[in-house]
């Protein structure tokens, strides 16, 4: 037989049964749709995590204490801020942070527990967030630990409602601060929420609420701007030798680290890629289940078609003839269903990400793993049957009613 | 008498099982059939016909002895060249016509041709080889029937004409009217004479002595042995009983 031939008696047998065969396909289609969807909606996921910590600021450095070193948290001193601010080339500006403990916040109308972030000058350019209405506290309101707060867009309208919070006094802990700002809207950002946050010169927080057991001008990040992503090594070379040689320690065992967005990119990635490989393995093993139909299918139709395999025998079908037309229809069935599947996943996968709630980004190479799996599932499960089909004796095969 | 044989057997064999409750069902069969004879193979059920016959249809093989088909050694062949031969060498007409029920009695005619390993005919050569089969035997406005929409013998006829399509050397009837009425079985005996007029070898399974009548020659078979041969009608084979099956 030729391959044209094995392809149209193996159709033949298909469309014999078509309920059936439809049924066996479905595992396969939702196998192969499963696949798809489930890489584009962990694809998707990871694209919004890379975009929106690329939304933290441009060729953002972050220096952050080292977490482990004893003591480490005490490492991280205003002046390093300052210091890498005057001595670093290469940078637009450096953005300190240290927040508050909890603290009772209220206005004219509301009250509740939240902490307050002390920051600098340059925050909403270097961490790109910029204010919607008023403006920032400037340098010399920070040196002169002026008491004006700026508020994020949510927690504005928490305390002030509609009325516009610019001028209005709001009370933390004890101190009163006049609003002099609101954030344009951000939303949460690598479980960060921006609206919720309060802005206050972090010269105040030294002042007023650094936590007892930290003295002084402790910070718990420094942020610097890059001006280009062509200045980013140099820069991030400069800052470590910088704080190595202020903290007094060896360069290759610092007390502080030094990270990019891409280096928090690639942290995220590799908790979203054991959630894909989760979600992958879950649409995989689906896709097994269904290879298992097809076996189950391909015994029964193996069993039913014993006397045509006789007839086929005794006309001179070899044991080979026979093998290959269940194997192609094991095959053409597992093939036909990914096709299906593939289209549904693609279809399935684009219905998410335009519904609304979850974005789904198409990956071409996950089309072809899960189009191949198919392919594997039906080779792998059809030869067992097909090759109990070719191994009939055709007498008894005859005599089968 | 010079041809050669069409089948020549030597001292066939056929045991099931092992040690003591092993069974010969053919215990030491030679027989001889020569090209244009048309031979039945009577004998009761349990003789050893349907297996003498199942090895002479290459779809069994001997445990011991020698078959040659029309001047080939098959006693030792492997599955797939037996397969090659029954294609090529044989065609076989059943009592229960053995056609794919779903197919029409073109495609059924043309399925040998499917298999056959040495000629790569297009899809039109096939057609038309299966359609001068079936109107040979007298069905060419049935061809695009299934066999579910056809008698008895419309059956048997698609697969007298599945038997002849790859011109085999040697035609085998296992009970070819057993599960036809009195008059068409008459009418595919009359068929069979006509075969066997045109030059074809027969060799015919029965157990009915009124249709080994038809034949020219008649070998009994019983207890796995050939009990004996003649050629005068099914007088010399020993009755079996009426309680006894049909194979």
């Amino acid at each position: 037989m030729n391959f044209s031939e094995i392809l149209n008696v193996a159709w033949e047998g298909i469309t014999a049964n078509k309920v059936r065969s439809l049924l066996t396909m479905l595992g396969i289609i939702i196998g192969v749709a499963a696949v798809i969807i489930m890489i584009a909606i962990s694809a998707g996921t990871e694209a919004t995590i890379a975009e929106q910590i690329n939304s933290l600021g441009a060729n953002l450095i972050i220096v952050t204490p080292k977490r482990g070193t004893p003591g480490a948290s005490r490492t991280l001193l205003f002046s390093d801020a300052e210091a890498i601010a005057e001595e670093v080339h290469g940078i637009t500006g450096v953005a300190a942070e240290q927040n508050t403990t909890t603290l009772i916040v209220k206005s004219s109308e509301a009250a509740f527990e939240t902490t307050a972030t002390g920051t600098t000058a340059d925050f909403p350019d270097v961490r790109d967030v910029p204010v919607g209405d008023g403006r920032f506290f400037t340098q010399q309101e920070l040196d002169r630990t002026a008491k004006v707060a700026v508020l994020g867009y949510g927690i504005a309208i928490d305390l002030f409602g509609e009325q516009d919070p610019i001028g209005q006094t709001v009370t933390i802990g004890t101190t009163k601060f006049t609003v002099i700002g609101v954030m344009a809207e951000k939303g949460l950002v690598a479980d960060v929420d921006y609206d919720g946050r309060i802005y206050i010169p972090i010269t105040v927080v030294f002042q007023k609420f650094a936590p007892s057991q930290m003295a002084g001008d402790r910070v718990r990040t420094i942020y610097a701007q890059a001006e280009s992503q062509e200045t980013m090594d140099s820069a991030i070379l400069q800052i470590e030798s910088l704080l190595a040689r202020r903290h007094d320690v060896e360069l290759d065992s610092p007390d502080f680290t030094v990270q990019t967005q891409q280096d928090i990119i690639s942290t995220q990635e590799a908790t979203t890629a054991a959630f894909r490989s989760l979600l992958a393995w879950v649409a995989g093993v689906s896709l097994i289940v269904g290879g298992i139909g097809i076996m189950n299918i391909m015994l029964v139709s193996v069993t039913e078609r014993t006397r045509e395999i006789g007839i086929r025998q005794s006309v001179g079908a070899t044991p080979n003839d026979i093998r290959w037309q269940f194997l192609t229809e094991a095959l053409m069935l597992s093939l036909v269903g990914g096709l299906i599947g593939v289209v549904a996943g693609v279809g399935g996968s684009w219905i998410f990400g335009a519904s609304g709630d979850m974005r789904t980004v198409i990956v071409p190479t996950s089309i072809l793993l899960a189009f191949g799996s198919a392919a594997i599932v039906g080779v792998f499960f059809g030869y067992f049957p097909a090759n109990k089909a070719a191994q009939l004796d055709p007498i008894e095969a005859l005599r089968h009613e | 008498m010079n041809q050669q044989p069409i089948i020549q057997t030597a001292d066939l064999r056929k045991i099931y099982g092992m040690g003591d409750i092993a069974v010969a069902a053919l215990d030491g069969v030679s027989v001889r059939i020569d090209p244009g004879e048309f031979v039945s193979i009577m004998g009761p059920s349990g003789s050893g016909k349907s297996t003498l016959m199942n090895i002479l249809g290459c779809l069994d093989r001997p445990t011991e002895g020698k078959y040659i088909l029309a001047g080939e050694d098959v006693s030792d062949l492997n599955k797939e060249q037996l397969a090659a031969i029954r294609n090529r060498q044989l065609g076989f007409i059943f009592q229960s016509y053995n056609l794919l029920s779903r197919t029409t009695a073109l495609k059924n005619v043309m399925l040998p041709l499917l298999y056959d390993q040495n000629n790569h005919r297009s899809n039109e050569e096939r057609e038309e080889m299966a359609l001068a089969a079936l109107t040979a035997v007298g069905l060419a406005d049935r061809v695009n029937h299934q066999p579910n929409e056809m008698s008895g013998g419309q059956k048997q006829r698609v697969a007298i004409a599945r038997a002849l399509i790859n011109n085999p050397s040697l035609i085998l009837a296992d009970e070819p009217t057993g599960n036809l009425d009195t008059k068409s079985g008459y009418e595919i005996m009359d068929l069979m004479h006509e075969l066997h007029d045109r030059g074809h070898t027969i060799v015919m399974v029965t157990h009915e002595p009124d249709i080994a009548e038809h034949t020219e020659r008649v070998i009994c078979v019983r207890d796995g042995k050939v009990e004996s041969d003649g050629r005068d009608g099914a007088n010399h084979c020993a009755q079996p009983s009426p309680a006894e099956g049909r194979r």
